[in-house]
């Protein structure tokens, strides 16, 4: 039976799911549900300084994008850190954590970029006992227009900043939760890593807009005729988040500082891949505000059961597994070609391979053969885009199927060269570099 | 003395006033607006759809799903009229199961065809309701046309002349308009009088002018509509049903289904509607299901149809077999009309003879088998009455008993038209004679326009 027992900077819990700092984690009630219906450990909801809690909107939080059968694909969020009472929080904390010692215990933190608001607030946090703190620079609503949040997470040098403080008045763990709010995720990161963070979290959500209500003509979600960009998150922004946790794992400069994923988890296969693209466990939000806590059930099980299938006997089989298989387009191997397959028995010839091939591609999958309504393959036109794949209704219907080595190419009249080649030597390449002799 | 279900001979009251209220509620309920969203999500917008290929109309039924799916119900309609003005009764009427559901890709794939009879019903409904008008006139022509007949393909056709500016008159011989869909269709397939709703839907483009209770050949000739009229279209349908040929079928009890199915549908107290305890029903296409079901609904306590072939012959869909089976109708096959018995000049059975093949021929084996029956209806089709053409003037050609037109619906008659059942080549559904009004209207207008 794999194990599935999580240590993530010396934080320990009974499995890599946690439930992201959010909604979810606000209060003890919540965390409890949580813990009972089997998460491994909670980022409680973003604690600010002393004083007068921040107010919340009073109309909608949260707007969305649906796929089909209206299946929430993504949600966006204006609400703002905890508007509870710090002192509440932190006696909430200290006695879920009394009660639940094999469950991780994190405080996420939003406090002004001054240092002795961090100062303050660290002590009063350790002392609930928690196992480390999250330090929230990816808000990108509300709290980033008061120079928090994302306003933080936007400038590395903030970011180096604050993790140094951090480091000096706590003993706890530190996790930077970055915000994909920027055009190059490594500089954070790097920042962070600079700064002594223990670790990086990301992706926190991203700016958007959800709808535009179209009597109204304003922004979804509306709080009396008005909108605000909030954060997104949810199964849309899952690639987005894997390939910056992937930028992030492969940097030189940040290659081996623990990342824990965020963005868009939904079953155990997500969480599988963030874990593969080098995520030391990961969190999740939407799944659960969408179907509840009972989803961990799923997840763990799923996580398990696929470990055992492939004889992972750990977590640590897993983690990071594919990020040595990320690279840069120009290392690809141009010399490989594979060409679509269309399963004749499982297809239901909907013709959608055909329409978009023929319309917006390469012309190379037949619609009409000796009279017959039959989609199929025309190996000489096929590029092997692999757009058929990602139209087709049924799973596993059409398949890429690579040419073996040697094996004519029709599109090009040319057999396939087995010697790896990429755009780095390609003669087309003005600035190819000489092949070594 | 037995009451209800088991009172004898043909009698009405059989069922409490609930009872009768269900029975003949909508067979395939609407679709609201969530399940609308729901099952239009189904579709997966085919290239080239099967569905749309199989619709004698072919309506664009991806795009028209598409339409709800998005929001735009009044959109879907208008995608659906422009190929079809009477997709509101089609939506109902049609046997979408040997149809559009039947090609649709997700029946191919796991039995469960989009439900694209009842989206279209959705999205018809919703513009129907608004009363929502998509064709404005062209600029009136001068011309007249016609048409004889306001049944599907007549309408079809008045709708498309209309639209094209041309002056329409419709001669219906019965005193409502709407052809089958209101005198020959299934009550529970049509509820809430929607044939003349829909009637009134089309009718409200302006120009087409129905005139109820004129009959051809007895209140006006062929040649009269030829010298009057610019064209001439025929959608009469069928005037005649096919004879039992068997001993005694002129005996009280004996009955032509459509006739039943007619009055059942005018009528407006289903009680006083008399049938029997003991029905027997021959014949093996939807009038023979549509009798039989009614008949049980209307409480017969047993309903049998006889046919004298296979079940893989039968005419009617298999989902109408199931219809009839889950009402409780038995169906029985092989099985042909040899003799009416009656006693006091009243059915009180028929003796059958059992059928078999004999290479192609089909020929009774000699065995028999006697029902008890105090109603006997009679299913076994329809037939293209002539007479009423051949008042004077050229007579028209035929093709085995209807009459042969063109692909575009041109008789051998120069400035006449012909669509719907009364045609060789037909298939005696709705929808078809809604794509023959609707394809001879445009080359009456092509006729009438050019030169």
């Amino acid at each position: 039976m794999a194990d599935i027992r999580n240590n993530f900077v010396g934080i320990k819990s009974p499995n890599p799911f946690w439930l992201a700092s959010a909604p979810p984690t606000d209060k003890a009630y919540n965390v409890i549900r949580a813990f009972k219906a089997g998460w491994g450990g909670v980022v409680w909801k973003t604690l600010g300084e002393e004083g007068p809690p921040v107010v919340n909107v009073n109309g909608p939080r949260y707007g969305a994008i649906w796929g089909a059968d209206r299946r929430l694909l993504g949600l966006n969020n204006i609400e703002l850190i905890t508007d509870r009472d710090l002192q509440t929080n932190l006696r909430e904390m200290k006695q879920v954590k009394m009660d639940w010692p094999d469950r991780a215990l994190i405080a996420s933190i939003m406090v002004p970029c001054v240092e002795e608001s961090w100062k303050a607030i660290l002590p009063l946090v350790e002392e609930t006992g928690a196992d480390g703190i999250e330090l929230n620079f990816g808000c990108p609503h509300g709290m980033s227009e008061r120079g928090m949040g994302a306003a933080v997470g936007q400038v590395p040098e903030y970011i180096e900043m604050v993790v140094r403080w951090c480091k000096q008045y706590t003993r706890m763990p530190v996790i930077t939760k970055l915000t994909p709010n920027i055009t190059d995720i490594r500089k954070p990161a790097r920042a962070a890593h600079a700064g002594g963070t223990d670790a990086v979290s990301l992706i926190n959500t991203i700016n958007s807009i959800t709808g535009v209500d179209l009597d109204s003509f304003a922004p979804m979600p509306t709080i009396d005729g008005k909108g605000s960009h909030g954060g997104y998150c949810g199964p849309a922004v899952k690639p987005i988040a894997m390939n910056m946790v992937a930028e992030i794992a492969r940097d030189p400069e940040t290659r081996g500082l623990p990342i824990s994923g965020i963005g868009g988890i939904t079953t155990w296969r997500d969480a599988a891949e963030f874990l593969a693209l080098g995520a030391g466990n990961v969190q999740v939000c939407t799944a659960a505000m969408t179907y509840g806590f009972k989803i961990v059930q799923e997840m763990i099980a799923g996580l398990e059961n696929w470990m055992d299938e492939k004889g992972h006997r750990s977590l640590d089989d897993v983690i990071g597994r594919a990020t040595p298989n990320v690279t840069d387009w120009q290392y690809l191997n141009l010399n490989y070609v594979a060409k679509a397959h269309i399963d004749q028995d499982a297809c239901i010839k909907c013709g959608r391979c055909h329409i978009a091939c023929e319309d917006t591609s390469h012309q190379a999958i037949t619609s009409m053969v000796d009279g017959k309504r039959h989609f199929e393959v025309i190996e000489a036109e096929c590029v092997g885009c692999n757009l058929c794949v990602n139209v087709c209704p049924v799973d596993n219907c059409i398949t890429m199927e690579p040419l073996a080595a040697g094996a004519l190419d029709e599109r090009t009249g040319k057999p396939v060269s087995p010697v790896y080649a990429n755009w780095t030597t390609h003669p087309n390449n003005p600035m190819a570099k000489v092949a070594a002799e | 003395m037995p009451e209800g279900q088991f009172k004898e001979g043909i009698a009405g009251g059989r069922l409490s006033p609930d009872q009768y209220a269900d029975n003949f509620s909508d067979l395939h309920p609407p679709l609201d607006h969530h399940e609308a969203l729901v099952e239009s999500d189904r579709c997966y917008f085919c290239y080239d759809a099967p569905c749309m290929n199989a619709c004698p109309t072919s309506i664009d039924i991806p795009l028209f799903i598409r339409q709800i799916s998005t929001g735009n119900p009044v959109g879907s309609a208008k995608t659906i009229f422009d190929q079809n003005i009477l997709g509101g009764m089609c939506a109902r009427v049609c046997p979408t199961e040997t149809l559009c559901e039947e090609v649709c890709v997700r029946e191919v794939a796991e039995g469960k065809p989009v439900q694209i009879g009842r989206l279209q019903r959705y999205a018809t409904d919703v513009a129907m309701a608004e009363n929502k008008q998509f064709y404005p006139r062209a600029e009136p022509t001068g011309k007249t046309v016609a048409v004889v007949g306001a049944g599907p393909a007549g309408l079809a056709a008045a709708h498309r002349l209309a639209r094209h500016g041309h002056d329409v008159t419709i001669l219906e011989a019965r005193p409502k308009a709407g052809g089958l869909n209101e005198y020959g269709i299934a009550a529970y397939k049509s509820v809430d009088n929607f044939a003349q709703a829909e009637v009134d839907y089309v009718t409200a483009i302006g120009g087409i002018d129905i005139q109820n209770g004129k009959a051809l050949g007895r209140d006006y000739q062929l040649s009269d509509l030829i010298r009057n009229y610019d064209a001439v279209f025929l959608g009469m349908g069928l005037g005649g049903v096919n004879a039992l040929r068997a001993d005694g079928e002129d005996a009280a009890g004996v009955t032509n289904a459509v006739e039943f199915i007619s009055e059942l549908r005018q009528a407006s107290d289903l009680s006083g509607l008399p049938v029997g305890r003991r029905v027997v029903v021959i014949g093996g296409g939807m009038t023979a299901i549509d009798a039989a079901v009614q008949s049980k609904l209307l409480g017969a306590e047993e309903v049998t149809i006889c046919y004298r072939r296979g079940q893989e012959h039968m005419n009617a869909s298999e989902f109408e077999q199931d219809l009839a089976a889950a009402n409780g109708v038995t169906i029985r096959h092989w099985l042909q009309p040899k003799r009416v018995i009656a006693a006091g000049g009243k059915v009180s059975g028929i003796e059958l003879e059992y059928t078999a093949l004999k290479g192609d021929k089909l020929a009774g084996t000699g065995e028999t088998l006697t029902l008890v029956a105090d109603q006997v209806f009679k299913a076994i089709g329809q037939s293209f009455v002539p007479a009423a053409l051949n008042g004077s003037g050229a007579s028209i050609d035929l093709e085995a008993g209807r009459i042969k037109v063109d692909a575009e619906g041109r008789t051998s008659l120069t400035k006449v038209w012909a669509g719907g059942d009364c045609i060789f080549g037909g298939d005696d559904l709705t929808v078809s004679a809604v794509a023959q009004g609707r394809d001879a209207a445009e080359s009456i207008h092509r006729s009438l326009t050019q030169g």
